[in-house]
């Protein structure tokens, strides 16, 4: 298709790569056009490959393919790292000049554009525009408009002055002619521009703009790849809305301090990835036992331990749902879109604070590096609806008090749900423990008082199964006879790979679920199929046991557990020999 | 309604299970009093207590209270305050709450220096878990897990403080009840994070450090010419090994609390029941 192009740009890390690929990305958003990116780094600040891909299409776009078609090297090992996904016909543009690129070896089948982008740069005014030389060839390459750029670079670039933005502009320029030049040749792209405005997203992003629109006034976090960007885009902005971000000194301090935002009244979060889910599980049990409203977000990388934090795992299911001592009530929540990250974020407060219980927001990997266009409405804020629960003020104070006019905190209701008053309200005094404790939240080991409690937290986790939706998304023919199931990211992916199978006349129905705990039960889709598969980045099918256990039923397994998600084509390829296998078992 | 708080309205209906004799009575007896002194009541004040015989002291106090997970009291102050600055926050531990286990969120709370107080019953010793070695216990004060004595010298937590960059320092003892309510009720006043650490003696398990050799060794700064707004002059009183020092160490005048440098105006409880006004802006900021 003329109008698609799968694109990158790599290199080594500290050589732009982020910021380029970012900018040509911004490019084509606002030019119209659908953007989905994907990074691929290593966790050095120099010395390592780094790529930054990006799929454009006029239509959505919602994963990585297994394809590139335009590639612009930095390095000789750039062309190397992507020998799998380049194909006849793709284009690689490099800088020829430089001593390191002399001996570059392009592939017969492929275009090699050899284009002098540091001489041009410093033509244009300094070398260090070498990559928006680059970026100027690709415009060329794939004939997108080459105005696009310059808003984009206004943007990067507006901070630094005018002559800065203006000799980015020529440097672009100066790449463009000098492919038109010496390479007068239709390399067969034409990306087309539309009218429609989208937004560029990222899941850390959509998180922290859905904390801030759900009026969380408190963060605490201590900085880890991947959730850090959730911190770095909340810091200054909750500020303009009257709220705070804190960098904490570890992941202890960090949930304890907002738990005690959170017992102050305000909505408060923090968010960090599995070894601060580790740190933070001890005060996960206390913001359970307290019924202290908390959003706790786990952005998932691989593990265990320190693993590979840079890359892709959805290895935490079993730590969120069941990860610490004793029996804790909770909710687990995974997104399973960016834009979902934002919904699912609104609904983790409301969920904490009309159920006084922590959430665990999953997200992971996949979703914070990645950017997406979406229409501003995906995003639309009239939507934003707030539940504070129970919560009682000096007029309403007097029905939950005990015969001694004493405030219950954790007055056993027969929903299960407590009052709660914020500090400063008269008569609302009350302490509350991590030890076990009566209604007056004090310490109590009587053994009917301990059942009373106990039940009572159970209690608002049955009453929220009864009152919320825990419903999963549908895709595809809903009476086909291979059931496909995933949660979190692999969504995008997923429905790709339904458009490659359906070219192949294979049909699925796919169930995408965001809701890990509660969640919904898939017993009747799972008994009609003839066939489920349970989708997920992990090596054990944690996701995949939880099914089974709720259906009693075996389900067969597509595992992920190299670092790297999903792409696609290579999921669509594992659902059909995975259908394959089932097939020949039966015959 | 401040103004008729007694300190007894800060006494909760559970009667403390404290060893008669212990010195967390009168430890907290001059937090009540502090509190009601300057003006506080039960409804305004959050108390955050660490786990230990001295984190029990927030069962038996009235206020709006939180008894957390042992050594992580402090942050849950800091959390508290930052998210309603209109409240007095004050946090209680013992040693090995505050100087072992959350040691690091120590150093960490004294450098923000949020508009709060911390008060650490310290007794030298381990008493809810019956008599181990704790960090400021002496080197060769023999316990069940160390029959020879720690052979570590004890942590100095005035130092430590000192060392992280604290505005307000003092040492208080549990059984001089007028001096140590007098203590801590500067801790409330001073604009920042006042820690005041108080001998407050473990009758059970400690026979070191005992009410006799703290009413031996503890000589009242106010009975000397120490300057409390001599950082140098405090860090040597504080490592003095002979004699100890009790009253208000160090006080830096200048100091501004943490909350008020980040901006922080009011209570963040109170929010709209949408997305908030211009936040739609946040969207486009995507564009
Ligand atoms: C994570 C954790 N580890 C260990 C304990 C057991 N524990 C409870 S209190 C305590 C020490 C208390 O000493 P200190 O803080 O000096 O308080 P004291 O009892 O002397 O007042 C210990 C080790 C615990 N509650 N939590
Ligand atoms: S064991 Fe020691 S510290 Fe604990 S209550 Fe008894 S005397 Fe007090
Ligand atoms: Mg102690």
């Amino acid at each position: 298709m003329p109008d698609d192009l799968n694109w990158a740009i790599g290199g080594e890390a500290g050589d732009g790569i982020d910021s380029t690929g970012k900018i040509f990305a911004q490019a084509l958003s606002r030019a119209g056009r659908h953007v989905f990116t994907s990074k691929d780094f290593a966790s050095r600040i120099r010395g390592g490959y780094t790529a930054y891909k990006i799929r454009t299409s006029l239509d959505r776009v919602q994963s990585v393919v297994d394809r590139l078609d335009l590639l612009i090297a930095l390095t000789e090992r750039t062309i190397d790292e992507n020998l799998d996904e380049l194909h006849e016909g793709s284009v690689i543009i490099y800088d020829g000049e430089r001593t390191t690129m002399q001996n570059v070896e392009v592939p017969d089948e492929m275009i090699g554009l050899e284009v002098p982008l540091k001489r041009l740069a410093e033509e244009a005014g300094g070398a260090i525009m070498a990559n928006v030389v680059a970026l100027g060839a690709a415009c060329e390459v794939s004939q997108f408009p080459i105005e696009n750029l310059d808003e984009s670079l206004e943007k990067r670039f507006g901070d630094k002055g005018e002559a800065i933005v203006e000799n980015n502009m020529q440097a672009a320029r100066k790449g463009q002619e000098y492919v038109q030049e010496e390479y007068d040749h239709d390399f067969g792209y034409e990306l087309q521009t539309s009218d429609e405005d989208y937004v560029l997203i990222n899941g850390d992003q959509a998180i922290g703009m859905g904390a801030i629109a759900a009026g969380c006034r408190f963060y605490a976090g201590y900085p880890i790849t991947p959730a850090t960007e959730v911190m770095e885009y909340m810091t200054g902005r909750v500020d303009q809305f009257g709220g705070k971000v804190v960098q904490a000194e570890d992941e202890l301090a960090a949930i304890n301090m907002a738990l005690g935002a959170a017992r102050a009244g305000a909505r408060a979060m923090t968010a960090t990835s599995g070894p601060g889910i580790d740190l933070m599980t001890e005060t996960f049990g206390l913001v359970a036992t307290t019924e202290t409203p908390l959003v706790i977000c786990d952005v998932m990388r691989s593990g265990p331990s320190t693993g590979m934090p840079t890359k892709q795992e959805q290895g935490d299911l079993n730590m969120t749902l069941y990860g610490g001592h004793g029996e804790i009530p909770r909710f687990v929540v995974a997104p399973t879109t960016i834009s979902e990250c934002f919904w699912k974020t609104v609904e983790a407060f409301n969920l904490a604070e009309k159920y006084q219980t922590p959430v665990y927001l999953v997200s992971d990997l996949a979703m914070a590096v990645t950017e997406q266009t979406f229409k501003p409405e995906a995003f639309d804020m009239d939507e934003v609806e707030i539940e504070r629960g129970n919560v009682v003020d000096e007029e309403d104070i007097d029905g939950w008090m005990n015969e001694k006019d004493q405030f219950q905190p954790h007055f056993p209701a027969a929903d299960g749900i407590s009052p709660r008053t914020f500090p400063g309200t008269s008569g609302g005094a009350h302490m509350t423990t991590g030890l076990e404790h009566d209604a007056l939240g004090r310490r109590t080991e009587d053994t009917e008082v301990r059942k009373e409690q106990v039940e009572k937290r159970e209690q608002k986790v049955e009453t929220a199964i009864e009152r919320e939706d825990w419903d999963y998304r549908e895709f595809g023919n809903p009476d086909a006879d291979t059931l496909v199931i995933s949660w979190g990211s692999n969504e995008g992916a997923m429905r790709e790979g339904m458009e490659f199978l359906e070219d192949e006349d294979i049909e699925v129905r796919f169930i995408s679920v965001p809701y890990i705990f509660p969640r919904p039960d898939l017993t009747e889709e799972v008994e009609q199929a003839e066939q489920t598969i349970v989708v997920e980045c992990n090596a054990t099918g944690q996701f995949a046991d939880v099914i089974e256990h709720d259906v009693l039923e075996r389900v067969d397994r597509v595992n992920k557990y190299d670092g790297v998600r999903f792409d696609a084509d290579e999921l669509a390829a594992e659902i059909k020999a995975a259908m394959a296998d089932e097939a020949e078992v039966k015959a | 309604m401040s103004s008729d708080v007694r300190f007894t309205d800060f006494k909760s209906d559970k009667q403390p299970t404290w060893c008669p004799g212990c010195g967390d009575f009168g430890t907290m007896n001059g937090m009540m009093k502090a509190l009601a002194e300057t003006g506080n009541d039960p409804d305004n004040t959050f108390v955050v207590a660490g786990i230990g015989c001295s984190g029990k002291i927030g069962t038996y106090m009235h206020s709006y209270a939180l008894h957390g997970v042992h050594g992580r009291a402090l942050p849950v102050g800091v959390g508290v305050k930052m998210a309603n600055p209109n409240l007095e926050v004050m946090v209680a531990g013992g040693d090995g709450d505050g100087f072992s286990i959350g040691a690091g969120h120590f150093i960490h709370a004294v450098r923000r220096n949020v508009d709060m107080s911390y008060v650490v019953m310290d007794n030298r010793i381990y008493g809810l878990t019956k008599g181990q070695a704790s960090p400021t216990s002496r080197e060769d004060f023999e316990t069940s897990t160390s029959p020879e004595g720690p052979q570590m010298a004890p942590v100095n937590p005035k130092a430590l403080a000192m060392a992280a960059g604290a505005t307000f320092v003092a040492q208080s003892f549990s059984s001089d009840s007028q001096r140590h309510a007098e203590l801590v009720q500067e801790a409330i006043e001073h604009d920042g994070f006042g820690f005041v650490n108080v001998y407050s003696p473990c009758v059970t398990f400690n026979d070191v450090d005992t009410y006799d050799y703290f009413r031996d060794s503890l000589v009242d700064l106010d009975e000397t010419d120490h300057d409390r707004h001599d950082s140098d002059a405090a860090m040597d009183k504080i490592r003095e090994t002979e004699t100890e020092y009790m009253g208000v160490l160090y006080q830096d005048e200048d100091s501004v609390p943490y909350e008020q440098r980040q901006g922080i105006e009011g209570s963040m409880a109170e929010i709209p029941d949408g997305a908030p006004e211009g936040a739609m802006d946040l969207v486009r900021e995507f564009y």
